[in-house]
């Protein structure tokens, strides 16, 4: 395992676990469970500083983006034209070029919107960013956004927020067979084991908000995720046997008495 | 004494009365948090942070100021 490395954009990563840093109760919590769930990327989001409450915490306060790398997020953006202001601006807060693009379509079951994204994906390539791109489950998009010059592939399991686990395996297992970038699972996970199915499906790694910062119990989902990733690896890489409709005995025939 | 003539801009969609010809560096500063943790927009133009104390605000200028928070 310890030459198995997690590269995106030419840098090498330690945790295949990406987090959120949203809906948590304070940062506080956010900064623990992040801590406790090994990731060494997180998704920050770009807003207007709170100009009335000037002593409002900030993010950055309570995780050195000099020891986790930020990777901003456009969260919120509904068009190509938001979500590169978003960025332009991310990266003027601090030279950040590795970014998440989410650009959506609807404001129910939040669909990314996949034309606007795909324009945005290459003016942003174009402007020097590393983007990581969040999408549907399509493979053909999925060749787009590659073509586009995207540094990942992160097509979601399920609506944001939904809990409801990877909806289209057999989709995910295309989109790995056709591409070398690094795959990540983007949204929609609801338990660890969603984790791990998504690692033993050849994904490179996941990112997880809602289902750790709205679990009863944050810090321990915190963990669970990241055992549940690093399970799902070695599972993926260990090879699984093939299936059979049929039994197969464990031991031998031989001396049966 | 004579009296400042006050402007109105946005701060953050928020209408503002400043002094005209405020530094933009001045309103920046009133909020005690480090340059290097915002970026800062005038009329939908990044603004770079070098040159803050050089550009005076005009009446109805639209300044955005914004930093990473918590988010999926």
């Amino acid at each position: 395992m310890s030459k198995d490395k997690f590269i995106i954009a030419k840098k090498n990563f330690k945790s295949r676990l990406i987090v959120g840093t949203g809906k948590y109760k304070n940062m506080k919590e956010c900064a623990i469970a992040i801590n406790l769930s090994g990731a060494d990327i997180v998704t920050v989001a770009v807003r207007r500083v709170n100009i009335i409450d000037k002593k409002k915490p900030l993010l950055m306060d309570y995780i050195d983006p000099k020891k986790i790398t930020y990777l901003p997020n456009t969260a919120g953006c509904f068009n190509s034209k938001d979500a590169l202001r978003t960025l332009r601006l991310a990266r003027e807060i601090g030279g950040w070029k590795l970014v998440k693009l989410e650009v959506l379509g609807d404001k129910k079951n939040l669909f990314p919107e996949m034309i606007e994204t795909l324009k945005s994906t290459e003016i942003l390539t174009k402007e020097g960013f590393q983007v990581m791109v969040y999408c549907n489950d399509d493979p053909l998009m999925a060749k787009r956004l590659e073509n586009s010059g995207a540094c990942a592939i992160m097509p979601l399991a399920a609506p944001i927020g939904s809990g409801l686990g990877i909806l289209n395996q057999t989709n995910i297992k295309i989109i790995r067979s056709q591409t070398k970038l690094p795959l990540i699972i983007d949204a929609g996970l609801g338990q660890a084991s969603d984790a791990t199915i998504a690692m033993e499906l050849g994904c490179d790694g996941v990112l997880v908000n809602t289902a750790i910062a709205k679990a009863k119990k944050p810090f321990d989902m915190a963990l669970a995720f990241r055992n549940a990733v690093i399970a799902g690896r070695q599972s993926y890489l260990a090879g699984r046997i093939n299936k059979s409709i049929m039994g197969e005995r464990s031991s031998p025939k031989k001396g049966i008495i | 004494m004579k009296k400042k003539i006050k402007i109105k801009i946005k701060l953050n969609g928020k209408t503002k009365n400043v002094d005209k010809n405020s530094k933009l560096s001045n309103i920046i500063k009133n909020f005690k948090i480090p340059l290097k943790k915002v970026a800062i927009e005038l009329n939908e133009e990044i603004v770079d942070k070098k040159k803050l104390n050089k550009i005076s605000l005009k009446t109805n200028d639209k300044i955005e100021i914004v930093h990473f928070i918590g988010g999926g």
